[in-house]
């Protein structure tokens, strides 16, 4: 690892915002042409819910995934400059890891190209994060309350979103490419630069800005690639299709985005702080960023686990009955309680053992609100959601409401209406209900601590034969 | 009184990881943002009832050199759970757009 003494400066081509979108060969030309020292990008976060996570499988289809991946191992064959991965096939669980690995080394071997691998794992066992709750190492952020171990317990995967620290351990190794497990998304961007000794601020905000590809430029799109060059006393910013241009007003907004706060963001071991931060139109198309700092603290690792203990069924009529129409609010509020009912007696189970809620799409499904006086609806899209302890279960519910569901009138004695069923038969069981349960911390020493690293030699790896998803 | 889109050239939200929901008014004029980023249609008792969050939780951000305003809550419920209706949060902004400031 260089010491800042050494550095003068050192370019980074972040080719696009989450690997497997869609890459364009002309920009990958391009950033070498420009004299890219390393490739980072990452390939996942949470936006897209749990069930990523959850079940260990990528977001983005594997065909995708191969034909950018490829891309970029050619590149970083061709130039002879590290390829950095963060947060592996969405969630960087164990198997999302494992699942990127075969395919760069079903790549290499398909090329006969042999790169040296490095994968770094930052699953967490239960019974690990159980002793650092012991220990008092696990703290909250709000708005979630204290970790209990049960939850720990109740999670299918848990993953430590990692910092620099284990890709500076994989480039010390001569990795060529690091595949890596949940990670901040500016740490994989920064990491290089770190390593080769850029001051942090510049480094971590580079990192934060890039972390889109070029959605902060006018290319306006997460599929298209920066070029960061980080310096002694800032970073610049430019895209990597010379047809658009990064400009001082997309660069300064893109902290907002995503992001709690535009001024602070929170990393393992640190913070960075762009309050005193300067942007000035350095060309045409590139942005000078100037005056960020980073402020160092003691090392956290964020926290995220996955439950998936609870299962729906789903029943979804259209309804274009002018007295629903008419009415919504009241025919919502008697289906919900009559469904309640049904259950109850025809299944005998208590209040506390299921959930139904109802949706009504056209009118209020997604704010579950009441709106504003006098709107009314051209029709109504009605999904009951059916939640429960098992899929079996849930089934039977969404089962014993069917009826309701086609036939019930606003009111009590009125005539049967028929609701529009869109298919046959009529209950959907969507599995089980992913969640978040972790919004916590874990305090460590070293930053390697629950982190594991393997080198892969291309010619041996094995690989887990798996169904293509 | 001019409504949020009115004097707003884009207004976004999205989810800030899976316990919290941002919200982005950028306005169209220093003009706009002076007059109106402390309207009390921002407030956090206001958003606290539009969004049906408790108050104390709602963080105000104002970004004078951006002209925008960054307001942030905590979701209701967990992404992606029982109650789920917009995962990524992306349809929540408009709820306040016709709001009168």
């Amino acid at each position: 690892m260089a010491t800042e003494a050494e550095f003068s400066s050192v370019k980074i081509y972040v080719p696009q915002g989450s690997l497997g979108v869609g890459i364009f060969p002309e920009e990958v030309e391009y950033a070498l042409a420009w004299g890219a020292h390393a490739m980072a990008l990452d390939a996942g976060s949470t936006d897209a819910g749990a069930a990523y996570l959850a079940k260990g499988v990528s977001k983005n289809d594997r065909g995708s995934v191969k034909r950018d991946l490829g891309f970029l191992m050619d590149a970083q064959q061709k130039a002879g400059i590290p390829l950095l991965i963060g947060t592996a096939a969405q969630a960087g669980g164990d198997m999302n890891v494992d699942w990127t690995r075969d395919i760069a080394l079903e790549i290499a071997r398909e090329k006969g190209w042999s790169p040296k691998i490095a994968v770094l794992y930052s699953e967490q066992t239960a019974e690990t994060m159980k002793a650092k709750l012991t220990d008092g190492k696990i703290t909250n952020l709000p708005p979630l309350g204290d970790l209990d171990a049960a939850t720990l317990d109740n999670c299918l995967h848990i993953v430590a979103l990692m910092g620099p620290e284990p890709y500076h351990k994989a480039l010390e190794a001569g990795a060529d490419i690091i595949i890596g497990g949940r990670t901040s998304d500016p740490a994989v961007i920064a990491a290089f630069a770190l390593w080769k000794g850029a001051p942090a601020g510049p480094s971590w905000h580079a990192g934060k800005i890039a972390e889109c590809g070029a959605q902060s430029t006018t290319a306006n799109t997460g599929q298209r690639g920066v070029l960061i060059e980080i310096h002694k006393d800032g970073f610049d910013v430019q895209p990597a299709d010379p047809k658009t241009k990064a400009l001082v007003t997309g660069i300064s907004a893109h902290l907002l985005y995503e992001n709690k706060s535009p001024w602070r963001l929170t990393e393992p071991g640190g913070e960075l702080d762009v309050t005193k931060s300067e942007y000035i139109q350095l060309t045409d198309n590139t942005v000078r960023v100037t005056g960020s700092v980073w402020d160092p603290k003691p090392y956290t690792m964020k926290l995220e686990g996955a439950t998936g203990d609870l299962y729906q069924s789903l029943l979804i009529v259209g309804i274009a009955d002018p007295k629903v129409l008419a009415e919504p609010e009241v025919f919502h509020d008697h289906m919900l309680m009559r469904l309640k009912e049904r259950v109850k007696t025809s299944l005998g189970l208590a209040e506390d053992e299921f959930d139904i809620s109802l949706r009504m799409y056209g009118y209020n499904a997604l704010s579950g609100m009441t709106p504003p006086p006098g709107s009314r609806p051209l029709e109504i899209g009605l999904m009951g959601v059916f939640t429960a302890g098992t899929q079996e279960l849930a089934h039977a519910i969404a089962n014993a409401c069917n009826p309701y569901f086609f036939h019930m009138p606003i009111r009590l004695g009125e005539e049967l209406p028929s609701y529009g069923w869109p298919f046959t038969p009529a209950e959907v069981d969507r599995g089980p209900v992913y969640q978040f349960v972790l919004n916590h911390v874990v305090h460590i020493d070293d930053p390697l601590e629950l982190v594991r690293m393997e080198i892969l030699d291309v010619a041996k790896a094995p690989t887990e034969e798996k169904a293509v998803a | 009184m001019p409504k949020v889109k009115e004097v707003c050239r884009h207004v976004r939200s999205k989810v800030a990881g899976p316990f919290w929901v941002t919200i982005d008014l950028m306005f169209d004029s220093q003009e706009n943002y002076d007059r109106y980023s402390q309207s009390p249609t921002l407030s956090a008792a206001s958003i606290g009832e539009i969004y049906d969050v408790d108050p104390a939780t709602v963080q105000h951000y104002p970004v004078p050199a951006l002209q925008v305003l960054k307001i942030s809550y905590p979701r209701r419920g967990s992404q992606g759970g029982v109650e789920e209706r917009d995962l990524h949060s992306g349809q929540q902004y408009t709820y306040l757009i016709d709001k009168e400031l």
